[in-house]
């Protein structure tokens, strides 16, 4: 089983959702996070006084899925949230030692 | 209703001729008597309406216009203990004004403070005080001021907004009023008192509506607080954007709403004084909003929303004075020049001198209210306002575009008293309350928001 960590722009969230789920992904836990990698931010004055706002708004998928699909998933991922400007964001993907669902005890594989 | 009155009236004095005609004259006279009270009976219904509206115009300035106008401007952790110090100050300046502070401004005594005659609002009924205002009862006049009395002292916690202690602040309140408002009170409105234009001030000086009283002297306090408590924890170190711009708007015009009420009523009666000042009043907020957004525009690239809300605040600051004295078109002007000038103040002076006036109390009143008292010296003409009187009861001129340029000194007289008495005044009472209570929260009570360690409250549980 993997981890797939994905930070996108919170408006593709939308399409992204929809996309993972035309392939038969449902679950997946999302938080509204701030971060950027390359995007520049952005200046607001209050009286004079300036800001510069660096961390942006975004959002952040957590999907644990089947070794054997993660390609597909990251594929459809990628495609979903691309706009092709910088700032459309990251994947990562990390190793899960184990899944339980807490309703009913499955482990593996059988409780994604 | 008053123009039914006047029909009724008029009808009736088109019916006189048939009476003269069956009677005899000693009856017409009596009618005609009977007639002038109708007619003052009128008015006094008239004027009493419109005043006791402005009281509660000038109240809803503070709450919630102030508290909204402030807390806006405040970063979330301490949005709720920003709207405390207005709306505390409604609760502790009403007490003190019905206990003593009414009768030490407002009662006769010397010409720098009034005496104990009106102490828990003695002789203060239903009936007019002919002094100060003869076509309404007394107590609505004491009522209209203590609304005056009650904002001043609440546009000066601007100034310590986010690092003073709730206990201190009362303390600091209590001993201002005593030291500071009620004195100035005293000398610019109250019978006797050495700045009163229309009561024999030895040194008249026009303040129509408190330009020198309530905005010098707390802008002036402001700035004393402000330097005496030291910048905020992380201050030109960590953001401290305003948390809800959008409150501070609603608070904004919430102001000028409300100071129709503090400056048109000012005219103490619903007469063409008080339209004076209402327009006034309107024209000096619109081109001072104008003239900030315009300064702005031309420094920044872009107009502000915090931009336009503080220019109307100080442009409705810098009329406040003038409002009852000038014509619409310098109060344009008047307005316009606040506008650029508090946006100057704020944004180039205080980055300059590096004080921490939190939330520009005086940037806005202190700059703004000394800069309306001097024009008002320049604007005031007595066509609109025949204020000054010789000794034969003829009328004199105003200001200096009137023939009278005198007035300017005395306008400057009058501004050095109230910066004196307000720096003075703030000091003391600031070292007193911080030898009782201590100034500052402690820096833990600073970090985690006055909401929390003040008052056990948060004010946003959105999750809730």
């Amino acid at each position: 089983m993997k981890k797939i960590e994905a930070v996108i722009q919170p408006f593709k969230l939308e399409d992204v959702k929809n996309a993972l789920k035309a392939i038969g992904i449902d679950g997946m836990t999302i938080t509204e996070v701030r971060g950027h990698g390359r995007q520049k931010g952005h200046k607001e004055v209050y009286r004079g006084q300036e800001y510069q706002v660096d961390l942006l708004p975004k959002m952040k998928l957590e999907l644990i899925v089947a070794s054997a699909r993660v390609e597909e998933v990251v594929q459809t991922l990628s495609q979903a949230a691309r706009t092709g400007k910088i700032g459309d964001g990251k994947i990562f993907i990390s190793t899960v030692e184990e899944a339980i669902r807490i309703r009913n005890d499955e482990r593996g594989e059988a409780a994604l | 209703m008053l123009k039914r009155i006047c029909l009724c009236l008029l009808m009736s004095l088109c019916c006189l001729p048939l009476a003269l005609q069956a009677q005899a004259p000693a009856t017409v006279d009596e009618k005609l008597k009977v007639l002038e009270e109708s007619a003052k009976a009128a008015q006094s219904a008239g004027d009493n309406a419109w005043m006791l509206v402005s009281c509660a115009l000038v109240l809803f300035m503070t709450g919630p216009g102030l508290a909204l106008f402030y807390g806006g401007l405040v970063r979330r952790k301490n949005v709720l203990a920003t709207m405390m110090h207005s709306f505390a100050l409604m609760a502790l300046v009403t007490i003190l004004w019905a206990l003593v502070g009414y009768s030490l401004a407002f009662s006769e005594g010397n010409p720098f403070v009034g005496g104990f005659q009106y102490a828990f609002l003695h002789g203060v009924g239903t009936a007019p005080n002919v002094d100060y205002a003869p076509t309404i009862p007394h107590l609505t006049f004491m009522a209209f001021q203590l609304m005056f009395a009650i904002i001043t002292p609440a546009l000066i916690s601007g100034a310590y907004a986010e690092r003073m202690k709730f206990s201190t602040m009362l303390v600091y309140t209590t001993l201002w009023m005593l030291v500071v408002y009620f004195p100035m009170a005293h000398m610019v409105w109250g019978k006797g008192g050495l700045l009163n234009a229309a009561l024999g001030g030895r040194i008249p000086c026009l303040d129509f509506a408190g330009g020198t009283v309530v905005h010098i002297t707390s802008g002036v306090s402001a700035l004393v607080a402000a330097l005496v408590l030291g910048p905020r924890a992380g201050y030109r170190e960590e953001p401290m954007k305003p948390h809800n711009l959008v409150l501070s708007v609603i608070g904004a015009c919430m102001l000028w709403f409300g100071w129709f009420g503090f400056n048109a009523g000012s005219a103490l009666n619903a007469s063409g004084l008080a339209s004076s000042a209402f327009v006034a009043t309107h024209f000096g907020a619109a081109a001072a909003a104008a003239g900030w957004l315009l300064a702005e525009w031309w420094r920044n690239g872009k107009a502000s929303m915090l931009g336009g809300i503080s220019g109307c605040v100080a442009g409705l600051v810098a009329i406040t004075p003038a409002s009852g004295f000038v014509q619409p078109m310098p109060a344009l002007l008047i307005g316009f020049l606040a506008g650029m000038f508090c946006f100057f103040m704020v944004t180039f002076v205080k980055m300059k001198l590096g004080y921490d006036d939190a939330l520009d109390a005086f940037g806005v009143h202190g700059a703004g209210g000394t800069l309306g008292a001097l024009l008002t010296g320049i604007f005031a003409v007595s066509a609109v306002n025949p204020i000054l009187k010789s000794a034969t009861g003829a009328t004199l001129p105003s200001g200096l575009i009137d023939g009278n340029a005198a007035q300017l000194g005395n306008q400057a007289i009058g501004v050095l008293i109230a910066i004196t008495l307000g720096a003075a005044g703030s000091f003391v009472c600031l070292k007193i309350a911080g030898a009782l209570c201590g100034l500052r929260p402690n820096a833990e009570e600073e970090e985690s928001g006055l909401d929390l360690s003040m008052h056990g409250e948060e004010g946003y549980n959105l999750d809730a």
